[in-house]
């Protein structure tokens, strides 16, 4: 059992939900509500990873993050460092690839308010964001938790991205799925198949989480 | 305080035409009838703020709340408005929901102050219950209470006894009716069930492609619409073409040739003699000639001919009368089920009816088509 690559998994899937979640939460809330021009194309973009293979998501990373381009050239003016091969450029990786995890199931619940309920909560003289406090996120806190909870696994188990975009540095960049590819290849089936077995058990258990929060929504709704 | 407590001038054309003019003193209650898409609903989220049409001006007791360069957001209002479906916050029970309108309310007081609101609705002991728990119409009190609890301005109600059934629907436009004498702003029903407006309103406004057609106290308009439009959308049955023969001030009468009768009408001499012209009469003012008891008042307008349809609906039968010698004229009577019975009523006898002079209403002439509708511009 490589400890450092599941810590560092457990970090990045972490930061990766901190990060998107509150960013998820406002852009949901356009796409769920407001009709405005370029909606649809917003929506295929925040979708394409669903449908794009992590090698080509990750090739574009690899190459929007170099050192030579814009990206990496800003980047490294602000802090001096680089995107590729380094835990922020995995970090900003992992935010992309998990974007249609986290928004879509955000936008659903904010699609099932009402809006004659926000609009009660207005006439009841709240503002609008007293109303997103006290009345939209109540309703919508099961897809909230089920975006983290898919966010939070999916990054877990990703592979192709974080291969392509991080490489394989023990402590930086080598995530708990990159090592159990790395201990098959060195033939240390103990190792890969402990490893295996979390990750089983992980994804397992946010999928039944997903499906309850699910249920009890509908059940109340 | 402004005499017209409630001041509402709405003009646009899209995305729904508007071209209305609304006044509500306070106390006053005001129903906007009219059929599904006349652009009912909009004029309430005007003057609540939910949509702002292009252009036009809301005024509440002085204050302006729409103007050439005014717009007030709905939080700062003041408008309490009862949603249609109620639009409850599912995750707050009742006592919760008036609270959250009761954010001017020190906090430690709020929860007395949403049980008095609860009791005037009459529910009091339900304060904890979630709106899921609740059946429609505690639903519907629930957002009664919540709709007074900020103190409103002016009072809305969208459609809010049509999700409720029949029963409950009766008990509550009982409650509301004895709940308005409390209350001291003006207050704005829509409704499409015209028996409602009738019962609660002190006026009436009809409203047609977003267009207000008439006003005025409900009876009023039901038995004198302003023209056959107007006349269509209140559900007025009985819709004939006649000639005016003549105008007689000295009996205040003018006189109406129908088929092969002459029908004495109150006197409008605003009518040209020689000249065509519309007029109706409402089912309660036909009187059934009885054979048992013959009358005097058998001498006003009596016209006679064959039952074509006879339906008992609860007190009253709905009669309708084809007049002898005129198949495709068609007179709707509703005749008391008692009266009826003694009478021995049933589909192809024989019966005479006076038309109340009073009851016969002339309005200008214009053409229509006997098919159902036609002039109705029905949208639902």
């Amino acid at each position: 059992m490589d400890w450092s690559a599941l810590w560092l998994s457990l970090k990045l899937a972490l930061a990766t939900a901190a990060v998107l979640l509150p960013f998820s939460v406002l852009l949901a809330r356009e796409l769920a509500w407001r009709r405005f021009a370029g909606r649809a194309a917003v929506e295929a973009f925040v979708a394409l990873p669903l449908v794009l293979p992590p090698t080509v998501l990750g090739y574009y990373l690899l190459v929007a993050f170099a050192p030579q381009s814009a990206l990496g050239q800003a980047f490294a003016a602000l802090t001096g460092g680089t995107l590729a091969f380094s835990f922020t450029g995995l970090l900003a990786a992992s935010i992309v690839f998990n974007l249609p995890f986290a928004v879509q199931p955000v936008q659903r619940a904010f699609e099932s308010v009402p809006e004659q309920v926000r609009e009660a909560a207005w006439l009841c003289g709240m503002s609008r964001w007293r109303t997103l406090w006290k009345v939209e996120l109540p309703l919508a806190w099961p897809g909230l938790l089920g975006a983290f909870v898919l966010t939070f696994a999916h990054t877990l188990g990703e592979f192709g991205v974080v291969l392509m975009v991080g490489g394989n540095i023990p402590g930086e960049t080598k995530t708990i799925a990159i090592a159990i590819y790395d201990r098959v290849q060195a033939l240390d089936d103990h190792a890969a198949g402990a490893m295996s077995a979390l990750l089983l058990g992980i994804s397992f258990v946010s999928i039944a989480v997903i499906y309850t929060l699910d249920r009890a929504r509908r059940h109340r709704g | 305080m402004a005499e017209r407590a409630l001041i509402v001038r709405l003009d646009q054309k899209a995305p729904i035409p508007l071209k209305v003019a609304i006044e509500c003193a306070a106390g006053e209650l005001v129903a906007l009838v009219g059929p599904s898409g006349s652009g009912k609903s909009t004029i309430l989220r005007a003057i609540a703020g939910l949509v702002r049409p292009q252009s036009g001006e809301v005024h509440c007791n002085g204050e302006t709340w729409q103007g050439a360069m005014r717009f007030v957001p709905p939080q700062a209002r003041h408008a309490g408005l009862v949603f249609q479906h109620y639009a409850l916050f599912p995750h707050m029970s009742a006592s919760r929901n008036v609270e959250a309108a009761l954010g001017a309310v020190p906090p430690a007081a709020r929860r007395d102050r949403a049980r008095e609101l609860l009791d005037l609705v009459n529910l009091g002991g339900l304060e904890d219950r979630l709106p899921h728990a609740l059946s429609g119409g505690q639903q519907q009190r629930v957002a009664v209470a919540r709709a007074l609890a900020r103190d409103p301005q002016v009072l809305l109600l969208d459609e809010p006894f049509s999700a409720v059934d029949q029963v409950t629907r009766r008990k509550l436009q009982r409650e509301l009716a004895q709940l308005r004498r409390r209350l001291q702003m003006p207050i704005v029903l829509v409704t499409h069930d015209l028996e409602e407006a009738a019962m609660l309103a002190d006026r009436m406004i009809v409203l047609h492609a977003g267009e207000t057609l008439q006003a005025g106290p409900p009876f009023e308009l039901i038995a004198r619409p302003r023209d056959v439009q107007v006349a269509r959308l209140v559900d007025f049955r009985n819709l004939f073409h006649g000639e005016i023969v003549e105008h007689r001030p000295e009996a205040g009468q003018t006189l109406v040739r129908w088929l092969d009768y002459t029908l004495e009408a109150p006197l409008r001499p605003e009518f040209v003699a020689g000249g065509p012209v519309c007029w109706g009469i409402l089912p309660a003012h036909c009187i059934l000639h009885r054979r048992d008891r013959p009358s005097r008042g058998e001498r006003e307008n009596p016209v006679s001919g064959v039952i074509g349809e006879f339906v008992p609906l609860g007190e009253n039968a709905a009669v309708t009368m084809r007049v002898a010698g005129h198949a495709d004229a068609e007179l709707q009577l509703s005749i008391p089920l008692h009266v009826a019975n003694r009478n021995n009523l049933a589909q192809g006898g024989e019966i005479r009816v006076s038309l109340l002079r009073d009851g016969i209403h002339l309005m200008p002439f214009q053409p229509f088509d006997r098919r159902a509708g036609a002039a109705r511009g029905d949208g639902s």
